[in-house]
């Protein structure tokens, strides 16, 4: 690693959330995230990956909260910040792209005053003017005649198309950080890498540091330059991307890697269904310990609760 | 849009002959007869010559089928038939009924939506703090409130009592004494709106779009006001509908305890002297009041959901 490098734009130390106050479901997660910088999340789920996005944006829902550590973003302390303060961060410096673009958009508006609404909000925009705005930012992520799509409503679009709304939403701001989680999860395959390769192409030009959060190693090994590892509510590993698939440090990286489907293949005697990541996992290499953070450099330190 | 609303309107038409054919049914072989309850009433009527004369008169002594035809071939000319009583024809004894009916249905409505649903909403915003739990006890009590009573209670205290209101009757153009039967009237959809309305906030609150319009930095107030609205409103819509559509039916009572002139009280006397041509009118207006009330919410739900086909 270098000495010289710049300020990170998120900087997560020892987060720790828990389900009111004794139920730990992420223990002592910590990562940076420099600008411009793609950081992927992977692991299995249920392993805390989205609580941990979350929590970024101050969207833990109600038995969830941060119970300790710290989140740092642009200079801005997350865990002491005033909760408007903190939403008028969101959308503006940072924004989210969530796994279910059928129910992330609202279905009694036209997309374009969606998107809108960014500009009217963050910008104190008059309506005329942000949806013009809107039709731009729809154009911006590659959408078929964006002028009439604006006046869409979210039923009348593709699986693949609403996500496309929802990174043009995300990204309509400029944004330092998208926080994209499973973004392409639920689509179809066939438009899985036209959406990832938009958020790489936006995000890369616009120098917005994006956390990919994905089980999929597949996702992670094309987009992120670095990436951490979790397990059952631990960061037990972080690499640099081509490392960790050249030599995995950690037990269970290794057991996610050996799970990982490869195109086309197939289980003997289980009918042509896909390789089930999650039971490889289980099968594969998991103990019972408590999982360590693996660095490069080696076991760097238990991570406890 | 004018195609959908008249393709709804067209589909109202076998509702309507069914809902006829049942009538017609129903009332001409329940016991008792228009003749017998002048019996009842002691009129001079035992002479079984004059019994025969009456219901020939009457077109009592045709077969049914035959009767049935008689009044539905009536009733595509907007014939109703002739009541038994006044001899005049049931339309005109139902035509001065209508306003008085439709004006408390409505007010009634206006109470319960004006104070349901902004009561539901302020509930749902504060789950479980006090205002919510009050709320939620004065809706599940005003559901089970017995209409008749909370008239009575309404009428002792408000008129006898305090002397603020008119306690029964109807005038023309008068608002103050549609207050207390519309409130009477009102309760029981009022604290049915109040819950659904909570129900529908707390759901489309648990939205994912909702999520996305946090994450977009939209601010509680203007989430509510810009998205959840609209949504609830199309969740309670229906419930809406259907408790207008029956508040007709439901005003029986309590326009027999007010002596309001409409169709439910109209409908009550003409029970009781078998006036059958009345009843089946009054049973008539009743049915079409419902079915069009809810093709109505099916406009508006057009109107406001651009998830439903139109056209
Ligand atoms: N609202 C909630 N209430 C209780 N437990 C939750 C809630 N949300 C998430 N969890 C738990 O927290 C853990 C992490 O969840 P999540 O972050 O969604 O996992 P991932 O995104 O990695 O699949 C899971 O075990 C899940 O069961
Ligand atoms: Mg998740």
């Amino acid at each position: 690693m270098n000495d010289i490098l710049p300020d990170p734009v998120l900087s997560v130390r020892d987060l720790q959330i828990g389900i009111g106050n004794k139920l730990k479901i992420v223990h002592g997660v910590s990562f940076d995230i420099l600008p411009g910088e793609t950081y992927g999340l992977v692991g299995e789920s249920g392993s805390g990956k989205s609580v941990t996005g979350l929590s970024i944006m101050g969207l833990l829902k109600r038995p969830l909260n941060v119970t300790g550590g710290a989140l740092h973003f642009l200079g801005h302390d997350l865990r002491r910040i005033r909760p408007r303060d903190h939403r008028r961060l969101r959308g503006d410096r940072m924004a989210m792209v969530f796994q279910e673009p059928m129910t992330a958009l609202n279905p009694l508006a036209p997309i374009g005053r969606q998107i809108a609404e960014m500009f009217v909000i963050h910008r104190g925009m008059d309506w005329s003017e942000a949806k013009a705005k809107a039709v731009e930012a729809l154009e911006s992520v590659r959408v078929p005649s964006p002028e009439e799509r604006a006046r869409a409503y979210p039923h009348q679009l593709s699986g693949g198309m609403r996500q496309r709304v929802m990174v043009a939403m995300a990204l309509a701001c400029r944004p330092d950080l998208l926080i994209a989680d499973e973004p392409t999860t639920a689509l179809d395959v066939t438009v899985q890498a036209g959406v990832l390769e938009l958020i790489a192409d936006l995000c890369t030009a616009e120098g917005t540091a994006v956390l990919l959060i994905s089980h999929d190693l597949g996702v992670i090994a094309n987009m992120c330059q670095r990436v951490g590892v979790m397990d059952r509510g631990r960061l037990v590993e972080e690499q640099d991307t081509k490392a960790l698939f050249e030599n995995p440090m950690h037990p269970y990286t290794r057991g996610l890697l050996a799970a990982r489907p490869r195109l086309g293949s197939r289980v003997p005697g289980e009918r042509g269904r896909l390789i089930e990541l999650e039971q490889m996992v289980a099968d594969e290499d998991r103990g019972h310990d408590v999982p360590t953070l693996v660095t490069p450099r080696g076991p760097r330190k238990e991570v406890t609760a | 849009m004018s195609r959908f609303i008249l393709r709804r309107v067209l589909q109202m038409i076998p509702t309507i002959l069914a809902v006829v054919l049942i009538i017609f049914v129903i009332f001409s072989v329940v016991p008792g007869s228009f003749v017998s309850s002048l019996l009842a009433e002691g009129r001079n009527v035992t002479n079984a010559q004059v019994v025969s004369h009456l219901n020939e008169q009457f077109g009592l002594d045709q077969p049914l089928p035959v009767r049935l035809w008689d009044y539905l071939s009536g009733l595509v000319q907007g014939d109703l038939g002739t009541s038994y009583r006044t001899r005049e024809p049931v339309w005109q004894t139902i035509a001065p009924r209508l306003w008085p009916s439709i004006k408390l249905a409505l007010a009634a409505m206006v109470l319960a939506a004006g104070v349901g649903i902004p009561l539901g909403f302020l509930a749902a915003l504060k789950p479980g703090s006090v205002f919510d739990s009050a709320t939620m006890v004065v809706a599940v009590s005003g559901l089970s409130l017995p209409e008749f009573w909370f008239g009575l209670l309404l009428m002792y205290a408000f008129a006898l009592q305090l002397g603020w209101l008119p306690s029964f009757g109807y005038q023309p153009g008068s608002i103050s004494h549609v207050i207390l039967p519309a409130i009477a009237l009102g309760v029981s959809p009022m604290a049915l709106l109040a819950r659904t309305t909570r129900s529908g906030v707390l759901d489309v609150m648990n939205a994912d779009f909702v999520r996305t319009g946090r994450a977009k930095g939209v601010s509680e107030p203007r989430l509510v006001r810009a998205h959840v609205a609209r949504n609830v409103l199309v969740l309670v819509l229906t419930t809406m509908g259907l408790q207008i559509g029956a508040l007709m039916g439901q005003a029986i009572v309590i326009e027999k305890l007010f002596s309001w002139p409409g169709i439910g009280s109209l409908l009550v006397d003409s029970v009781a002297t078998r006036d059958i041509p009345v009843v089946q009118g009054t049973v008539l207006v009743i049915v079409l009041w419902f079915l069009i009330i809810n093709m109505l919410v099916d406009i508006a739900y057009a109107v406001i959901d651009p998830r439903i086909k139109v056209g």
